[in-house]
């Protein structure tokens, strides 16, 4: 890992900030702070929990009473339980009861993700309410018992006959009984801007290929699970969340109860992606826990996550370019279809990254959705960038080689000055400079242009690259509280979440500088659904969402202090824009010298602790600029000539994604997506049986993902220049790795062999 | 997993005995059949461990080694005999598994592993005739990447999983067997069995008949050897294609030949005919490319794992001009 124009130096050193951030107007004063803790490699807070195992998962709470849940699922993809028998499992060792739809508790379904502030659940189904089988491996029996495995085995025993109805489990057939066009985000994923197609022909130079990509299951570390249990009708859950708030509010509609009688925490997390909301196993939970009067401990097998947690869907995709003979884009077209569930409403948006990729005259965008019975698809990490760049990058690469030109070359020529489909300017947008140095770094003028002419022995070498693009978004609902001690010490809480990435320790950093104290006298409150705020971790906003809630919090901490310090204080009369937090206290920003400690302020008033708590602004920003984070993505592939095995043997990722906060952990985050990436390229794949819908390969072992053999060294720089119109001039930096990747690869390995795979994973056989 | 009794056997008559018992099983390392019992394939009464026999691995009066079948994978890739006299055979055990699986794993067991098929393991879902006669087999026209070209049947189109039986397989190795009615020695690829119409019998062993023991014959003479491993990743995945080559050259013609291949077949398949084609005949890629040729002749691939033909050709032809060149 090195930054290669990283501001800020190790240490606790205590330095000024002021509070005011204008979204524009007034860049966030902690951009210009430059020799505090921001941007420095602060290892993670939690990691001598973990390694200890003193940090306490889902699964691993401890409940007087505890029974554990195991699940029994469908084997058809549509159709009705024709018999369902669990006589046998009830008679099982340490069985409580076995719940199906005959004795489940009445319930809703779960509020669809998107459709409501708060929604958070990954499908609109009845749970467990009818004889109904809406998906291949659907929940239709829960087993309750004194320990994990004898309720595993009692599941076993359950034993179900089906009616199967006349389903559609085939893509062709889905497409063939007609598509209609996606929705995102309350639009049309449809954009048309001039007559790219018409403009395709006139042009000298053009590509028209197509591209696909599998299905993809999420494989998070820890499988979800959550430990449940009522207290008269409030719920208290224990779970693996990235939306606490969200599946609080989720599950009081599920069970008719007020929002403030669910509690949901989630300390830690072992790692989210997309996947950790809320799906019918915390309902389940919940409700056999309500049905037996005991807390109940549901863990997914990892299986059970393959059947009944969504992932990524299959995605064809067609891209035109044309250009002029100096390479210069006049048409682009990415069009294409997705398989999507009935009861889901996230059609893998893949055009997301081409709506703002390149310069043009001529766009024509469209995601079309082609309806299965199937689990219901969701968000993987860079839900459309992951695998729409695949298609939009690969093509680039294409067009550069028909051309004659650099690949990196050709992304630089072709730079928009201002968003080329919004019109919007820029916020901030440095990828030029990220290609340049990226260049440099990996040795891309060492490349050899002509494909298939590197070999080493068995191996041929090649190298690639592409553009990894991911938007900067806030949602409302950011809020946080601040509790400042007489001692010095900041407790932040905010209903936000830890899914190892580091957001405890970064906004500890951030809330350190910002109050002038050193990094050890603030905690970091998260993970806890009565903290303030409905912040989702997810589309890699959490950080500005935190960001902009504390700026708002402090802005409150600050008036207040200045109230209290009165006029005896040496800030007497300023207003709370002209103090910064320095060394323990405010100070006048104007003049240095007139300054007052916090223990100092608030001795005098009496006080041992001021609470403060405030909303974030609307995010504003959002609608006057376009703002994303950008990665220049550098790839080196070896391709065995005999065989057709493909190994990454150097990878860099080049990113302008404004202001880092967290060294070390931006670097991981920036590697985990790309070694995310790589497995996106070359092995990760949903078995999906077509004939019935079933997935085949449930487990670790038969669904491939990058195994350390498979994953090179990985260099990761950014350039750390700040988006004055951002939060503490910070971008999200959780999904971009994992953009642009795949099509590196793909390049690497057309420099590599002559071979143009453009459907993944790159499998051997595609290569031999 | 259905409830068991569990005994640990402290000599191989003991072993032997209970093991004769309808529904027993013997226990090794448990890194697959741990995961059958969960998955409720296997469904024994009782299981009896057997990893408190005979693990030793002592030279034979011949020249080679006898390895008691409770060795572990990592004992004996790391023996200083194996790997000075049989590196094939430790290349083909690392590149097995995990290092944590390869370090609980027996040779016994390792042997008597089961299929990895998807359909196989799929015990709600599907169709396996392996697992239960007369069902069909949904691999047929499924999923069907990983598994045979050769050797299958209309019933059962599942490949053994074992990398270090390829190895055992080429350097004709026998297996020391001791059952209720006395012991015996056969050739390991005597041991199992094609498909043809009952899949689920998967070896020749007899009711109660335990592995004791493998024995290695001594090296062959002049002979080069090596194994390679063509999969979808780096580790932890099964064979696509493997090759256990040794290889004998003099003076330009091939004079010795023990081939083998792995993830091809529901055995480690001893490639007799490509051999044959090569004793005597000149040392070159043409050759060694026909040679695969001529095995691979018959091969019945399916709709998703017809590029291993190819692939096997290709790496035979490779691997075995590479051992050539060695010897040049």
């Amino acid at each position: 890992m090195s930054a290669v124009s990283n501001a800020g130096h190790p240490g606790t050193a205590v330095g000024l900030a002021a509070n005011q951030w204008g979204q524009g107007d007034n860049p966030d004063p902690l951009i210009r702070h430059k020799h505090g803790l921001v941007g420095t490699s602060v290892s993670r807070i939690d990691g001598p929990l973990k390694v200890q195992g003193k940090a306490t998962f889902a699964a691993e709470f401890v409940k007087e009473g505890l029974t554990y849940a195991a699940l029994a699922f469908s084997t058809i993809a549509k159709g009705r339980i024709e018999t369902l028998d669990t006589s046998a499992a009830e008679a099982a060792p340490g069985v409580v009861l076995v719940m199906t739809y005959k004795n489940a508790p009445r319930m809703k379904p779960m509020p669809l993700f998107m459709t409501a502030e708060k929604a958070a659940g990954g499908d609109n189904l009845p749970i467990m309410q009818d004889d109904r089988v809406h998906w291949n491996g659907q929940p239709i029996a829960l087993v309750l018992a004194e320990t994990q495995e004898q309720a595993d085995f009692a599941s076993s025993l359950v034993h179900a006959t089906f009616k199967a109805e006349p389903s559609v489990t085939n893509f062709k057939e889905a497409k063939r009984r007609g598509t209609k066009t996606g929705e995102f985000g309350g639009g049309p994923l449809k954009l048309e801007i001039g007559d790219a197609e018409a403009a395709l022909t006139q042009v000298p130079v053009s590509i028209d290929a197509q591209y696909s990509t599998p299905r993809h299951s999420h494989n998070a570390i820890e499988p979800h699970a959550a430990t449940v249990a009522w207290d008269g009708d409030a719920l208290l859950v224990h779970d693996a969340s990235q939306a606490v708030v969200h599946t609080a509010w989720s599950l009081s509609s599920v069970f008719g109860i007020d929002e403030s009688q669910v509690h949901v925490t989630s300390p830690y997390v072992g790692g989210g992606f997309g996947s950790k909301t809320l799906w019918q196993h915390q309902v389940l939970g919940a409700a056999a826990s309500k049905l037996a009067g005991r807390p109940v401990r549901i863990t997914l097998s990892r299986e059970g996550v393959y059947r009944m947690v969504g992932g990524r869907s299959q995605t064809e995709q067609r891209v035109a370019l044309g250009a002029d003979k100096d390479g210069r884009l006049k048409a682009i077209i990415h069009t294409g279809v997705v398989a999507m569930s009935h009861q889901n409403a996230l059609p893998e948006p893949f055009i997301l990254a081409t709506r703002g990729a390149y310069a043009a005259d001529a766009f024509k965008l469209h995601v079309e959705v082609a309806q299965m019975d199937m689990l219901a698809n969701t968000f993987m990490r860079a839900p459309g960038e992951a695998v729409g760049t695949f298609g939009l990058e690969c093509a680039l690469d294409e067009l550069a080689d028909k051309l004659g030109i650099d690949p990196v070359e050709i992304r630089i020529l072709n730079e928009p000055d201002k968003h080329p489909t919004e019109g919007k300017p820029f916020s901030s947008r440095n990828i030029v400079e990220a290609w340049r140095t990226g260049a440099q770094r990996f040795g891309w003028a060492k490349r050899n242009a002509k494909p298939g002419s590197v070999r080493q022995g068995e191996w041929l070498i090649g190298m690639g690259c592409a553009t990894g693009t991911y938007p900067y978004y806030r949602m409302p609902g950011g809020a946080a509280r601040i509790t400042l001690r007489k001692d010095g010490h900041a407790r932040v809480e905010i209903a936000a979440h830890e899914m190892g990435m580091g957001t405890a320790t970064a906004h500890s950093q951030v809330t350190a500088d910002r109050l002038g104290l050193p990094l050890d006298q603030v905690t970091f409150g998260y993970g806890d659904s009565k903290m303030p705020g409905a912040v989702l971790a997810g589309g890699s906003q959490q950080s500005a969402s935190i960001g902009a809630a504390i700026v708002a919090a402090q802005h409150a901490l600050f008036a207040q202090l200045l109230i209290l310090a009165g006029n005896a204080s040496p800030l007497a009369g300023l207003r709370p824009e002209e103090v910064g937090g320095f060394n323990g206290g405010l100070v006048a920003l104007a003049d240095l010298a007139r300054s007052e400690s916090y223990a100092s302020i608030m001795g005098r008033a009496g006080r041992d602790e001021i609470v403060v708590q405030e909303d974030a602004p609307p995010p504003m920003e959002l609608q006057n600029w376009s703002m994303h984070s950008y990665g220049a993505m550098f790839c080196e592939a070896r391709v065995n000539a005999v065989t057709g095995e493909t190994r990454i043997s150097r990878f860099l990722g080049s990113f302008d994604c404004g202001r880092i906060l967290n060294a070390k952990t931006a670097a991981s985050q920036f590697r985990g997506g790309i070694i995310m990436g790589l497995g996106l390229a070359l092995m990760e794949e949903t078995q999906f049986d077509e004939r019935n819908g079933r997935i085949m390969n449930p487990s670790l072992a038969e669904y491939h993902v990058p195994a350390h053999m498979d994953v090179p060294e990985i260099d990761v720089i950014w350039n750390d220049i700040p988006d004055p119109h951002t939060p503490m001039g910070a971008h999200g930096i959780g999904e971009i790795g994992i953009t642009g990747t795949a099509a590196a690869v793909a390049n690497a390995v057309f420099n590599a062999t002559g071979k143009r795979v453009r459907d993944l994973p790159l499998t051997l056989d595609k290569l031999m | 997993m259905t409830p068991f009794t569990y005994s640990r056997a402290s000599d191989t008559a003991s072993a032997v005995q209970f093991g004769a018992m309808a529904q027993a099983k013997y226990l090794g390392g448990g890194t697959n059949l741990v995961d059958l019992l969960r998955e409720t394939i296997e469904q024994p009464s009782s299981l009896i461990d057997v990893t408190g026999l005979s693990s030793a691995i002592t030279p034979t009066a011949d020249g080679g080694l006898l390895i008691g079948a409770a060795a572990k994978n990592t004992a004996l890739a790391e023996h200083r005999l194996v790997l000075s006299h049989y590196p094939m055979l430790t290349r083909s055990i690392v590149a097995g598994a995990s290092a944590q699986i390869r370090n609980m794993a027996t040779v016994g067991g390792n042997i008597l592993q089961r299929t990895r098929c998807a359909y196989f393991y799929d015990t709600e879902g599907s169709r396996c005739n392996k697992r239960s006669l007369g069902q069909g087999c949904d691999a047929i026209d499924g999923f069907n990447r990983n598994h045979a070209i050769l050797g299958a049947s209309s019933s059962c189109v599942a490949t053994h999983p074992s990398d270090m039986c390829v190895a055992l397989a080429a350097l004709d190795a026998l297996v020391h067997l001791q059952g209720p009615t006395g012991a015996r020695v056969i050739p390991l690829v005597d041991l199992h069995l094609l498909p043809d119409n009952d899949p689920g019998k998967e070896t020749v062993l007899l009711p109660g008949e335990l592995i004791t023991a493998i024995e290695l014959p001594s090296p062959l003479v002049g002979g080069r050897s090596t194994y390679r491993k063509v999969r979808d990743r780096a580790s932890y995945a099964f064979a696509l294609v493997s090759v256990a080559a040794i290889l004998a050259v003099e003076d330009g013609k091939v004079t010795g030949v023990r081939l083998a291949f792995g993830g091809v077949a529901p055995k480690p398949w001893r490639a007799k005919k490509a051999e044959n084609a090569l004793l005597g005949a000149p040392a070159t890629e043409a050759t060694f490319r026909k040679a695969a040729e001529a095995e691979l002749a018959h091969a019945t691939p399916l709709s998703g794992n017809g590029f291993k033909v190819e692939l096997a050709i290709r790496t035979v032809a490779a691997l075995m001009t590479s051992l050539a060149g060695d010897q040049s």
